[in-house]
C-alpha cells in the first residue's frame, strides 16, 4: 500500500490520477447521454437547436469555465511543486527508465514488438489511422449528437482503442511496471534485483512443437512458414468477412478500398491485444521470426 | 454629489476619446449584444448567435476551449520562464534551482507551466473523445478532424520537448527512452530494417539529426529548446487558427439538425 502511495504521489504521476478519474467519468457521462438519446428516439440536442445570442449565453459559460480551470490550476501549483531531481548524469541510468506518461502505452508495446514496429510503425499508424476516420466512416447517422445504437461498431472500436489500448496501457506502465520493466502489483515494493526467468517460446513451438531455431542455431524454415501463414490467415479474416458479408448494404456502400482500409486498421489494432494476451498469458514471444524482423 | 458623477459620466461617454474606443453603449439590447461580439477582435471568433445546445457544457464538455485556455496560460508562463532560463547544459539545471529557490513567484510560474502542460495533454485527448462520441467529424467537418489530429500530435511534441529542459535525471532519461525508438526507424535508423544497408550509422541516422549527437547531450538541449519555444508553438498556433476558422466555416458546432439532410 505504501508503495502505491509512493507512486501516486510522485508529482508527475498526479496527472495520471486525474486522467483516470476524468476518462472514467466522461465515458460514463457520454454513454449515459447516448443511451438516453437512443431511448428517446430523437436526441436531446434536437430540442435545443433554437438560436441564442452568444453574448451572454455562451460567453458566460466560457468565463465560468475559465475561472474554474484557473482556480484549480492555481491551487494545484501552490500545493505541489514540479519535480526537479538530481542534475542530468548520462552515466547513471535509472531503473526503470520511463518515457513521459503519455508515451507509456507506446513504451509498453515495445515489450511485444520489435522497436521499429512499436516505436515507428505503430505511432505512424495511430496518427494516420485517426486522420482517415472521417473518410472511412461513411455512416451519415450520429452526426452531432450522442448515440450508441446508430454507430455501434465505430463507437465500440474507438472506445476500445482509446480506453484499453491507450489509457489502460498508460496506467499499466505507471503502476505495474518496475525495474527491468518487470510486472509488479502496485502495492508491491520494487525489487531491483528481481530476475524473471525468460521462459518465452515462439508461436510455432508452443502450438505445433516446431522450434524457431534448428540445432545449428539457424532459423527453422518450417517455423517461418507457420508464422507467415498465421499472419496471412489473420489478415485473411478481413478477406473472408468481406466475401461473407459482400451482399450487405453496409459493405456495398463502403466499397472495396474503404473496406480494406477499415479491415487493415482494425485487424492491426486487434493484433496488439492478441500479442499482449499471448505474451502475458502464455509466454509466447513471436509469431514470426525472420532474419530481418520479428513479429 | 451623485448628480455630479452622473454628469461627468455622461460627459465622458460623449467625449471623442471614449467614443473612439467603445463603439456602442451598454444598454442590454439585442443590437448591443450582437455588437459586443462583432466589435471585439477577441470575441468575434464567435458567431453572434449559435444554437442553444452548443452552449450546453454537457454537450461539448468545454474541452476544446479549455485546451485553448491552457495553451494561452502556457504561453504566458512560458515567456516568464524564458527570462530565467538559459538552454546550455552548464546553466540549465542551475537556472532551474535558482528559479525554484530565489525568484519571487518563480516556483508558482514553473508549477503552473508544468501542470498546465500535463492538463493540456489530458484535455486535448478528452476533446477528441467527445468529438468522436458526438460523431462531429462527419461531413462537413472531416478536414477539421484531421487538423485536430495534427494539433494532438503537436501537443504531445510540445510537452515532450519541454520535458527535457530542466536538465535533471528525470528529463534526460525520459527523453532518452523516447528518442531511442528513432534508432529503429526503417531505412533511416541505424538499427532499423534496411538502415545499415543504406549506410546508416549511429552518427548519421535520423536519431543523430534529432539529438545533434549520438546521445542526449548539450546540442539536444538547444534543439529541443528552439523547437519547444519557437517552432512548435508557432506551428500549433497556426493550426489552431485554422481549426477555429474551420469550426466557424463548417457551420459552427455540430448538431443533430444537419444529419437529416446529408
Ligand atoms: C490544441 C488542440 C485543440 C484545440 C485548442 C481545439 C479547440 C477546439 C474548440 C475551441 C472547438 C469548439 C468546440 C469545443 O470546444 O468542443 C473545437 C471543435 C472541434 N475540434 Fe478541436 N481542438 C484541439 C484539438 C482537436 C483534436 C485533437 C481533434 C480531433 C482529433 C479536434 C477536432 C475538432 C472538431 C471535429 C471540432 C468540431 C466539433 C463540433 O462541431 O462539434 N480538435 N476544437
Amino acid at each position: 500500500m505504501e508503495h502505491l502511495l509512493k507512486i501516486i504521489s510522485k508529482p508527475d504521476n498526479i496527472p495520471i490520477v486525474f486522467l483516470l478519474v476524468l476518462v472514467v467519468f466522461y465515458t460514463w457521462y457520454g454513454f449515459k447521454q447516448a443511451i438516453a438519446n437512443d431511448r428517446a428516439g430523437t436526441p436531446l440536442e434536437a430540442s435545443m437547436s433554437d438560436k441564442v445570442q452568444v453574448w451572454p449565453y455562451l460567453v458566460r459559460v466560457e468565463f465560468l469555465a475559465a475561472l474554474l480551470v484557473m482556480v484549480i490550476l492555481t491551487f494545484w501549483s501552490f500545493l505541489l511543486d514540479a519535480p526537479l531531481e538530481e542534475p542530468a548524469n548520462p552515466a547513471l541510468t535509472p531503473n526503470p527508465s520511463k518515457a513521459p506518461w503519455y508515451f507509456l502505452g507506446l513504451q509498453e508495446i515495445l515489450v511485444y514488438f520489435d522497436p521499429w514496429i512499436a516505436g515507428v510503425l505503430i505511432p505512424t499508424l495511430i496518427i494516420v489511422g485517426l486522420c482517415v476516420i472521417p473518410y472511412i466512416d461513411i455512416n451519415p447517422k450520429g452526426n452531432g449528437y450522442y448515440t450508441f445504437k446508430e454507430r455501434r461498431f465505430a463507437v465500440t472500436t474507438f472506445c476500445f482503442g482509446f480506453i484499453v489500448l491507450w489509457v489502460a496501457l498508460i496506467i499499466l506502465g505507471t503502476f505495474f511496471r518496475g525495474p527491468g520493466w518487470n510486472l509488479f502489483v502496485p502495492w508491491e515494493e520494487w525489487d531491483t534485483h528481481r530476475v524473471v526467468a525468460l521462459t518465452n517460446v515462439d508461436f510455432s513451438e508452443f502450438f505445433f512443437g516446431v522450434p524457431t531455431r534448428l540445432v545449428d542455431d539457424s532459423l527453422n524454415p518450417l517455423g517461418m512458414i507457420i508464422g507467415s501463414v498465421t499472419i496471412l490467415l489473420w489478415y485473411g479474416l478481413g478477406v473472408a468477412y468481406y466475401f461473407w458479408k459482400k451482399g450487405t448494404e453496409v459493405i456495398q456502400k463502403l466499397g472495396l478500398v474503404r473496406y480494406s482500409i477499415v479491415a487493415f486498421l482494425f485487424l492491426t489494432m486487434m493484433s496488439m491485444t492478441v500479442k499482449i494476451v499471448l505474451r502475458i498469458g502464455l509466454n509466447i514471444k513471436y509469431i514470426l521470426v525472420t532474419p530481418w524482423f520479428n513479429v | 454629489m451623485l448628480g455630479i458623477i452622473e454628469q461627468m459620466k455622461e460627459k465622458m461617454q460623449r467625449s471623442e476619446v471614449y467614443k473612439s474606443i467603445f463603439r456602442h453603449n451598454y444598454q442590454d439590447t439585442q443590437r448591443n449584444r450582437a455588437l459586443q461580439i462583432v466589435d471585439n477582435v477577441f470575441l468575434h471568433l464567435h458567431p453572434v448567435r449559435i444554437s442553444r445546445h452548443a452552449t450546453n457544457i454537457g454537450f461539448t464538455w468545454g474541452m476544446g476551449g479549455i485546451t485553448f485556455l491552457l495553451f494561452i496560460v502556457l504561453t504566458v508562463t512560458g515567456v516568464i520562464l524564458m527570462f530565467y532560463y538559459r538552454p546550455a547544459a552548464e546553466y540549465a539545471y542551475d537556472d532551474m534551482k535558482y528559479l525554484m529557490n530565489d525568484v519571487a513567484f518563480g516556483p508558482l510560474m514553473r508549477n503552473m507551466h508544468r501542470w498546465a502542460a500535463h492538463a493540456m495533454v489530458i484535455t486535448v485527448m478528452l476533446h477528441m473523445f467527445r468529438v468522436f462520441l458526438t460523431g462531429s467529424y462527419k461531413a462537413p467537418r472531416q478536414f477539421n478532424w484531421v487538423v485536430g489530429v495534427l494539433l494532438l500530435t503537436l501537443t504531445f511534441l510540445l510537452s515532450f520537448t519541454g520535458y527535457l529542459l530542466p536538465w535533471d535525471q528525470l528529463s534526460i532519461w525520459a527523453v532518452t527512452v523516447g528518442t531511442n525508438m528513432a534508432r529503429a526507424t526503417p531505412l533511416l535508423g541505424h538499427e532499423g530494417p534496411f538502415g545499415p544497408e543504406l549506410g546508416m550509422r549511429i552518427d548519421n541516422d535520423v536519431r543523430f539529426v534529432l539529438l545533434g549527437g549520438t546521445q542526449v547531450g548539450p546540442p539536444t538541449l538547444l534543439r529541443f529548446y528552439v523547437l519547444h519555444c519557437i517552432f512548435l508553438p508557432l506551428v500549433a498556433g497556426i493550426f489552431m487558427i485554422v481549426h477555429f476558422w474551420r469550426v466557424r466555416k463548417d457551420g459552427g458546432i455540430s448538431g443533430p439538425g444537419e444529419s437529416k439532410s446529408p
